[in-house]
């Protein structure tokens, strides 16, 4: 598989506050990396700078073999990218956008016609296409974004938070329009959401205050993933201590008085040990659920496997 | 090459989608057509008296020339409003990185922004040329000084644009730049003003002043020290504004 992103040892800082540090990773043809992290984590900076909006402090990105600082032209024809503000010019319609995106491209005059139609058709935008866009729903906005990004067809596709402001009927049709672009394109997408990197990625990385801590093949994590929580209320306060001293406890945080969740290692479940402890103490159990498994899980596994 | 003439395309196009350069067009046209009618009225006044003065003042003196100075402190008024939009308006709302993430030069996004506003400016000029060129219906005109008229029309106007686009780059306001731009302008326009007290003239203001150039060409002596002037400001500020936006994605 050829390598279509080359990113090492990716630095930037923004006077003295550093946004990302030594970040380095590859992507492939075939591939969906999702970028998870929460607001703030670098994710932003990472895809701007490689989409050549942004100068790394230091560190180098290649592009399709193509270095991107050196040899910038060539680098961005295999470039699409969607920032977190989709960039549209409010005051074209949705077509004279598109149209004007593929001439930005380089796309030979003869096959821009053919070029707007297609990108708008695998965005659905064929019956909305001689709106004005200033007059559109955020949604289609998001959507012309994503269409902006396609038109050239191009090896790597960038989107930075592309289900933003998303219905969840469109949210489905994203991603598997994205799925649909994964056969012959590398992309990269962040986002915050686990379910979202679940739904559509085939590898993840977490990035956390600026460092990559992790980056696995979804099949991976899903069995690295180690911690799972319940959510407990009771009738009287319990004690916690008691609680936190079981074997396979991980955390427990207090939502309110009668309210507890507890973070427990799924290889050691310590769900029947709790429950026997509430009811021999007398604090009376009255609900247990199991949570969904969310990125603070994650968190909590990976901080803990640092720590 | 063919980048720039797609991004001056669409910046043309655009600045046609909103009211700008339709309220710009009919206001300086407005202005400069009272303009020409009285200067027209004056002509037809002194035109008997003239008769009898032997390499007297002609219709191109008393029509073409303040006809075309009072457009060229217009135009000092408008270009920066045309002007301050050019590249600080595409930081705001965030569409640089269309361009920024395109297989498109610094150089081509610099000189298709240019050229696109140029257009408009161009349109500007040829509308107010269609004024003296009517009088040609009624009596002959002094065509080497209405050339020269516009040619420093011209050049000024070449030179106010990429003023305004440096400032546009530098600015993260539409409003800050268009300040700065009026500020550059007017400044560089008023300079000459101190080389009217005969002791405190000063060479080096002289040569800086836009005016100064403008009236030297306006007056039909067209030499290569004003047109140079005016290249070599126009320039400038080109390689300013393409050296400003290379630089963008190092800021912040």
């Amino acid at each position: 598989m050829a390598i279509l992103i080359n990113a090492e040892h990716l630095s930037r800082y923004y006077g003295k506050h550093c946004a990302i540090k030594n970040v380095s990773f590859t992507l492939t043809q075939g591939e969906v990396l999702g970028f998870l992290g929460p607001n703030g984590a670098g994710k932003t900076t990472t895809m701007q700078i490689l989409s050549g909006n942004l100068a790394p402090s230091s560190g180098r990105v290649e592009i399709n073999g193509y270095n991107l600082q050196d040899q910038a032209k060539l680098a961005k024809r295999s470039l699409g990218y969607l920032p977190d503000t989709p960039p549209l010019y409010k005051d074209l319609s949705v077509q004279e956008f598109l149209c004007y995106c593929a001439q930005l491209h380089g796309i030979p005059k003869k096959a821009i016609a053919f070029a707007v139609i297609t990108a708008q058709e695998r965005c659905g935008l064929m019956n909305i296409s001689q709106r004005l866009i200033s007059n559109l729903s955020k949604g289609y906005q998001q959507r012309i974004g994503i269409a902006q990004a396609i038109i050239h067809n191009p090896d790597v596709i960038i989107l930075d938070e592309p289900t933003v402001g998303l219905d969840p009927l469109q949210i489905r049709e994203i991603r598997d329009l994205i799925r649909e672009l994964s056969h012959d394109h590398g992309i990269i997408l962040s986002t915050h959401t686990l379910s979202e990197v679940q739904a559509v990625c085939s590898h993840v990385q977490i990035i956390h205050q600026g460092q990559l801590i992790l980056k696995e093949s979804i099949v991976d994590l899903n069995q690295k993933m180690d911690t799972g929580s319940v959510l407990i209320s009771t009738r009287l306060k319990p004690d916690l201590t008691v609680l936190r001293a079981l074997a396979g406890v991980l955390s427990i945080e207090a939502i309110s008085d009668l309210q507890i969740k507890i973070a427990y290692h799924l290889t050691d479940n310590p769900t029947s040990r709790i429950i026997e402890t509430i009811i021999s103490s007398g604090w009376e159990l009255q609900e247990l659920t199991p949570l969904k498994k969310s990125m603070e899980d994650i968190f909590i596994t990976l901080t803990q496997a640092n720590d | 090459m063919s980048m720039i003439l797609t991004i001056a395309t669409r910046e043309f196009k655009s600045l046609f989608l909103s009211p700008l350069a339709w309220t710009v067009l009919a206001v300086l046209q407005s202005i400069l057509a009272y303009i020409f009618l009285t200067q027209v009225e004056t002509f037809n006044l002194l035109q008997p008296k003239l008769a009898t003065i032997d390499g007297a003042l002609g219709l191109a003196d008393i029509v073409i020339t303040p006809l075309y100075s009072n457009a060229g402190i217009i135009l000092l008024l408008i270009t920066p409003l045309l002007t301050m939009r050019l590249i600080c308006e595409e930081r705001r709302h965030k569409t640089l990185s269309l361009l920024l993430s395109a297989p498109v030069s610094t150089i081509d996004i610099i000189l298709g922004k240019y050229l696109g506003l140029l257009g408009l400016l161009l349109l500007a000029v040829l509308m107010i040329t269609l004024m003296p060129l009517s009088l040609l219906s009624g009596g002959a005109l002094d065509n080497g000084k209405l050339i020269a008229n516009l040619l420093a029309l011209l050049l000024l106007v070449t030179a106010f644009t990429a003023t305004g686009l440096y400032m546009s780059t530098l600015a993260s306001h539409p409003a800050v730049a268009a300040m700065g731009t009026f500020g550059i302008l007017l400044l560089l326009w008023i300079l000459d003003w101190s080389a009217g007290l005969q002791e405190q003239r000063s060479e080096l203001f002289e040569y800086l002043s836009i005016l100064r150039h403008f009236q030297n060409i306006q007056s039909g002596l067209i030499s290569s020290v004003d047109i140079c002037y005016f290249l070599l400001f126009t320039a400038s500020f080109m390689v300013l504004s393409i050296h400003r936006l290379a630089n963008e994605h190092l800021q912040k």
